[in-house]
């Protein structure tokens, strides 16, 4: 029976012991007209056969084994040690439960105390969680903490249009009971634009680094302005960006936020991912989710242990600011070793790769007829690409070719039908950077 | 290093860390992994915009290896045994679904690729959906909550909305027993609504009259639903179910079932059929997708067709009827008057594909097996720890039970102590102190997959801490002795609040 042990037998001796004479004795709270209903499901299958079927599942996708992607916004096909997934595979890791009993459970503590420490030096803050969902509802925990540092009173929040328009709809959707305005994102205003509209009523101002376009906003004097009307400045940030770039703490941000899968989780359809939530010590304890703190056991050894918990939903209840329980831990794992990997010198190493290899793809495409690539603004890994045709008509011609293209931005941004978003990472290598550009040129 | 005296500053005789912190080991220069050299032209990269320094560790890769199997190995696992942490249904990882998951047509799959190259993602969820409501007895599913807590606040945000389109915005009191998850709570709280709590009477069900006194009082035209667990977080059907879902019902409000314990029902009963509007499941529970320690979850809900059109989304539908040569096209939409979306993409897919891994492993006959032996391992050991222990309720479990931690003749041992005792005997505590109704609880909860020699051991490891608790209390309370640490100073934790060692950032960083 699959992954239940009994044996008649023994099932027998466990009803004796019970005293009924079958299991379905044990049903008997049940309203009997609803007692053991008809389950129309498929029948059991072999765990051969189950093997088979997810693999022909599988390969009715078309995926970055088979492919070159040059797709990114807000999902990136980065190189990922092996390590990573050995690790992972560790079942002391993947099957334990959240760390309520810290004595037999100072792996994952640990694991993830050097996890948030590693999310701080890359943030630039103080303190950082153990993890949220993914990066669009760390954004929307990051509007809960903004609105209760403004004592409820503040009720504007303002996001720019070039912030994920995903993570903007799930900002919406988490906040609909709530009696607040979110603006900002409706135009294609600029980080200045975004500064004329913060007044005593803002409770925060969030911006994307590097914004959804790939580019690097002029943020020289949001941080100050933002700070002058009691708001608070989230930055919504890509870690691997993170690892040329100035730190949004350098940058004056009080939280940032951002989507973790970059830091060696695969793509994998969208989840699971890992929204990371760091923030400057002054509001630490209005941050949701589980937190690791160090501490001492009873003989004085250094342990870890999860703290601040009257935060959270099983002790605060109705009270609580969020009713976030199960976080990532498995993926915030995931980044700890990662990171662990790379290091100071390998993170900076794939960013250099990134930067480079974008921008080598920006020039091969900008030299095209018919293309032109937007360069307002200085890019990561990712840039924006007037196009002469509709870009799902391209896109048809490149994945007839082998190549997954960019994002249409037509069905976000209404200025923008016929732009592409191209993403290059270190994944991408020169050869296949030529044959995008060259295919497209014969697509003018 | 900066955060030394923070954290080792205390005196050479102190005890260490069991193991060194990766930003102790390493040293400058080192590095752990082998990337490619740059294959195309360097640019210039913009001075002004670059960040001085970037304080991470500097490790090899056979030190990360060492350093995170070391780690592991101070965590317990159901790997390792029996993990009886009652609500939380840690039952075996199979793992042939972490193969599957790591399968390069689902790990290397693009959350944007468009709806023809994702055809094999779009029926694997689409299966899963129909599989969900089917056991369930719900009309329609969407997988995108990521997790338990989220599947709760789409349900309420769902009934918030309901009542709105229908004229009745000024429903805006959810109905809670106070043996409920705090999450249930909470989540009313995060969607803008207001908790009404209900007693429990002595049986530990929702008290009936208490129940129809409230709808049938001032707040009756202000009751938006109720939110329970069925069976109950003391593991207890509730015997007037259906007459708590008709009193709900009349007074105009919708039901809402925390799928926390669905381990107790599958093929046994339809939560659907009971007359809930809307409910979500646990994959992470229920549907064996690993707990992670601590996440990913994935909270799919189910909901009656009245609510359908309110689900989060996307869910997947048949854009494109099958034909003769052609399987029918799935693709991603947005239900028609949805709350939202909840989280980017279309939820935890990883777990979606190791939920379906797993139902079509068991099956239809199997899947009712799963419930049962889960059920009979509940209360198998229910019986044997009755001689031993205080059980309250007088009647067959659900897949957990609470007995009481706490002896008339041992003052000082606590349900606590009991817990951290269990850890020198080789087995994962129950949960304690929850439900909060109960004082001194212990929440067990074995799950089916649990051999009977195991369930003998725990119970005669429980029967030795009960003598204990009576010859040699110090021990429970001094307990554990041979876990890797001892018990920890939790206020020390709160009070001085390290939660970060990472070196100390370039001067005007901070506040």
């Amino acid at each position: 029976m699959s992954y239940i042990p009994h044996t008649d037998a023994e099932t027998r001796q466990m009803l004796r012991a019970i005293g009924v004479d079958s299991i379905d004795d044990l049903f008997e709270a049940v309203p009997a007209a609803h007692r053991f209903p008809g389950l129309d499901l498929p029948a059991p299958m072999s765990e051969m056969d189950v093997a088979a079927e997810m693999l022909a599942i599988s390969e009715a996708n078309d995926h970055a084994g088979d492919f070159a992607v040059f797709r990114g916004a807000g999902a990136y096909h980065h190189f990922i040690p092996s390590v990573v997934n050995h690790m992972l595979l560790r079942g002391e890791f993947y099957t334990a439960y959240t760390p309520y009993q810290p004595e037999i459970s100072q792996g994952t503590l640990q694991a993830t105390y050097e996890y948030q420490s590693m999310m701080c030096a890359l943030t630039g803050m103080d303190a950082a969680n153990a993890s949220h969902y993914d990066g669009a509802t760390s954004l929307a925990e990051a509007v809960t903490v903004a609105l209760e540092a403004g004592r409820r009173k503040r009720k504007k929040i303002i996001l720019s249009h070039a912030i994920n328009p995903q993570y903007r709809e799930v900002v919406r959707a988490y906040h609909l009971g709530r009696d607040i305005r979110i603006i900002g994102d409706r135009g294609r205003g600029e980080v200045v634009d975004l500064m004329e509209m913060l007044d005593d009523n803002t409770a925060m101002l969030a911006v994307q680094y590097p914004n959804y376009f790939g580019q690097i906003d002029d943020f020289s004097r949001l941080a100050e302005a933002v700070h002058a009307s009691g708001a608070l400045l989230v930055f919504v940030a890509n870690p691997i960006a993170l690892s040329l770039f100035k730190s949004p703490g350098e940058l004056g941000a009080d939280i940032v936020v951002g989507e973790g899968q970059p830091l060696g989780i695969p793509l994998g359809y969208g989840g699971p991912y890992l929204g990371y939530f760091a923030i400057r010590q002054k509001y630490v304890r209005r941050i949701a989710g589980r937190i690791i703190g160090e501490t001492v056991d009873a003989d004085g050894r250094p342990a870890f242990v999860m703290t601040l918990r009257p935060r959270e939903q099983d002790i605060k209840r109705e009270r609580a600011s969020s009713n976030i329980c199960t976080n990532q831990g498995l993926m915030a794992l995931a980044a700890s070793i990662y990171l662990a990997l790379m290091g100071k010198n390998g993170l900076r190493q794939v960013g250099e790769l990134n930067y480079h290899k974008a921008q080598y793809a920006a020039d091969q495409i900008d030299r095209l007829d018919g293309y032109s690539v937007d360069r307002s603004k200085p890019f990561f890994n990712e840039f924006v690409v007037a196009c002469p045709r509709p870009v799902a008509e391209i896109n048809d011609e490149l994945l007839a070719e082998g190549i997954i293209g960019g994002v249409d931005l037509g069905e976000h941004y209404f200025h923008l039908q016929d732009h592409m978003l191209v993403c290059v990472t270190e994944t991408n290598s020169k050869a296949e950077i030529d044959r995008l550009a060259e295919i497209l040129g014969g697509l003018n | 290093m900066q955060n030394a005296a923070a954290t080792n500053g205390a005196g050479a005789s102190q005890p260490k860390k069991l193991e060194p912190l990766i930003y102790d080991l390493g040293a400058p220069g080192r590095i752990g992994v082998n990337l490619p050299d740059c294959d195309v032209p360097k640019t210039a990269l913009p001075a002004d915009l670059l960040r001085a320094d970037l304080a991470l560790p500097e490790v090899g890769e056979v030190q990360v290896v060492r350093h995170f199997v070391k780690l592991s190995k101070l965590n317990y696992s159901i790997d390792q045994g029996l993990y009886p942490l009652g609500s939380c249904t840690m039952k075996y990882n199979p793992k042939i679904n972490e193969d599957a998951a790591r399968l390069p047509g689902f790990a290397q799959l693009h959350p944007l690729t468009d709806g023809d190259g994702a055809q094999g993602a779009l029926f694997l969820m689409h299966e899963l959906q129909t599989w969900l409501g089917e056991i369930s007895g719900f009309e329609a599913v969407s997988l995108s909550p990521a997790a338990g807590a989220q599947g709760e606040f789409a349900g309420i945000l769902m009934i918030r909305q309901y009542h709105i389109d229908r004229g009745e915005g000024q429903r805006d009191i959810i109905l809670v027993p106070n043996s409920a998850h705090g999450t249930n709570p909470a989540t009313v709280t995060m969607a803008g609504m207001s908790v009404r709590e209900l007693p429990a009477d002595a049986q530990g069900n929702v008290d009936l009259a208490a129940l129809r006194d409230v709808c049938a009082g001032d707040l009756r035209d202000r009751i938006a639903g109720m939110m329970i667990t069925v069976p109950s977080t003391l593991g207890l059907f509730e015997a007037t179910i259906l007459d708590v879902v008709e009193a709900v019902h009349d007074a105009g409000g919708l039901m809402y079932m925390d799928g926390a314990n669905m381990n107790a029902l599958m093929g046994a009963v339809k939560p659907g059929q009971l007359g809930f509007d809307v409910m979500h499941y646990n994959l992470h529970k229920t549907f064996s997708t690993p707990h992670g320690g601590g996440g990913p979850g994935s909270g799919a809900v189910g909901v009656t067709a009245a609510l359908a059109p309110y689900l989060p989304g996307p869910v997947v539908a048949v854009i494109e009827e099958e034909n003769e040569q052609e399987p029918p096209l799935y693709g991603l939409v947005m239900p028609e008057k949805s709350i939202g979306r909840l989280k980017a993409f279309q939820g935890n897919f990883g777990m979606h594909l190791r939920a379906y891994a797993y139902i079509r492993v068991y099956g239809d006959a199997g899947i009712r097996d799963v419930t049962r032996y889960a059920v009979l391992n509940a209360n198998y050991l229910r019986a044997r720890l009755m001689a031993t222990y205080k059980v309250p309720y007088p009647r067959y479990c659900g897949h957990e039970f609470v007995l009481e931690g706490h002896f008339d003749d041992a003052e000082d041992v606590h349900a606590l102590d009991i817990s951290k005792r269990l850890m020198d005997y080789g087995f994962h505590p129950p949960t304690n102190y929850f439900p909060l109704i109960m004082p001194e609880a212990l929440l067990i909860e074995p799950t089916e997959t649990e051999v009977k020699e195991d369930l003998d051991a725990f119970v005669a490891a429980m029967e030795r801490i009960a003598e204990e608790a009576r010859s040699e209390p110090e021990t429970l309370l001094n307990a554990p002795h041979t876990a890797p640490v001892r018990r920890l100073d939790e206020v020390k934790a709160v009070k001085e609040l390290v939660l970060c060692c990472a070196p100390a950032l370039p001067i005007g960083a901070r506040d």
